[in-house]
């Protein structure tokens, strides 16, 4: 395209100028470039839709319910303290009866995760082998039957933890965001966000800091 | 039979169809690319390993910003012929009493995230400059005697009942605040909630089991 150029000039009889030998313009930057800034909007526009993550809460009545009875010893209570704080206890917090002591730990893969794997173990086991079975071929399902079966496996649960997370007035929004993702990650089958009792707050006031 | 000498030769591929194409798929990359929607505040959100994708319409937002301001988002639904948005503000203004003139029902409708007291949703509509719409976003009132968060989720509500509700809070807000809107979105009837996090990747198998 260069040469056409040059050659139009000479006609119009402009400044004569040594003709040049053809130009050669080496196309390759500038496709590299474009192929670059392609891929980059292709996966740009397709990456930046936010992700959810799904909670539901137990339905508000406005009867005051009993609580369904629940295993004490099924249950692990968690509480959410301030500045990333977490705190844990089996069982109920019965005012009449001596207080259960509050164990501290935190988020990180030592902390709650591992006492959620270890009180999970067995449902966990099983999702856990039935998503490496699928993952490596041995069971061939579509992702909508996996889901539902993952999730009749979690209803079918009666020995796993039943969680109950609770949480100061000073916790932030991030950290019960970061104990549901533990529910996800370590395969609870139920658990709820609760309100903190008034012995839990006593309690809390005992705990190690 | 003569052997075919084939002439070696470095191939000249011409590459003008190439580079076309490219330049034709680039812009319509960059024309359909849609840019964030301008949001009031700055909101860092948590991260979790949900990889669901947020839904794209029937969608209630509520944002929560770190100074605990609220702010509301509602779409047209799936097609703009719904004017679930305009019902909604005709909905709200019936419920105040308030009327809008079509002009400000037009322009509510193609507007994004908003989070102003209803008395200041009049003037803030017909403002000429966005940047000073801007500054007369303080958020959406939630105290017990101006609840007005409640009555955009009723009315929301009423006008779509299809809407899922979308919480997308900064990571520092207090978790009581959070709670008061879920509560206030349940007495709705609505149960479900997304909550919009970033996607972090943690893996946990069984090798994480201690045995």
């Amino acid at each position: 395209m260069g040469e056409i150029v040059q050659e139009e000039k000479r006609q119009k009889g402009e400044k004569k100028r040594p003709r040049k030998s053809g130009t050669h313009i080496d196309m390759t930057p500038m496709v590299d470039l474009m192929a670059l800034l392609l891929t980059f909007f292709m996966l740009t526009t397709a990456f930046s839709k936010p992700k959810v993550m799904i909670i539901t809460m137990p339905e508000k009545t406005d009867k005051q319910q009993d609580q369904p009875k629940i295993a004490a010893t099924r249950t692990l209570n968690i509480i959410l303290g301030d500045s990333d704080k977490v705190y844990y206890f089996m069982g109920v917090a019965d005012p009449n009866k001596p207080l259960p002591t509050l164990i501290k730990t935190d988020f990180s893969k030592d902390g709650i995760r591992k006492v959620l794997l270890q009180k999970n173990k067995d449902l966990f086991i099983k999702i856990a082998e039935y998503r490496e079975a699928r993952l490596i071929g041995k069971i061939a399902v579509a992702d909508t039957t996996a889901e539902s079966y993952i999730k009749k496996l979690k209803a079918d649960d009666n020995v796993g933890p039943i969680i109950l997370i609770k949480a100061v007035d000073k916790a932030k929004y991030k950290d019960v965001v970061a104990i549901v993702d533990e529910m996800a990650i370590t395969n609870i089958a139920s658990y709820a966000i609760v309100d903190l009792s008034k012995t839990e707050m006593e309690m809390l006031k005992l705990a190690p800091r | 039979m003569p052997k075919i000498k084939s002439t070696a030769r470095s191939p000249h591929i011409d590459m003008t169809p190439m580079v076309d194409l490219f330049t034709l798929l680039l812009t319509f990359f960059l024309l359909t690319a849609t840019f964030l929607p301008i949001e009031p505040a700055q909101i860092t959100i948590p991260s979790s390993i949900s990889e669901k994708m947020t839904p794209d319409n029937n969608l209630i937002t509520i944002f929560i910003s770190p100074d605990a301001k609220i702010f509301f988002n509602f779409d047209n639904g799936k097609d703009t012929s719904f004017h679930h948005r305009a019902n909604l503000l005709k909905a709200m203004g019936i419920q105040y009493g308030m009327t809008f003139t079509p002009d400000q029902l037009k322009r509510f409708a193609s507007s994004g995230t908003f989070g102003l007291p209803m008395q200041d949703v009049s003037k803030w509509l017909d403002m000429k400059n966005p940047k000073d719409g801007e500054k007369m976003q303080t958020g959406i009132p939630m105290d017990s005697l101006n609840n007005q968060l409640a009555w955009w989720i009723r009315m929301a509500r009423t006008v779509n009942n299809y809407a899922e509700v979308a919480i997308k809070a900064d990571g520092n807000v207090e978790f009581p605040l959070i709670k008061k809107v879920l509560d206030l979105v349940q007495t709705n009837g609505v149960n479900r909630f997304n909550f919009i996090t970033t996607y972090q990747k943690e893996e946990v198998g069984l090798k994480d089991l201690v045995q």
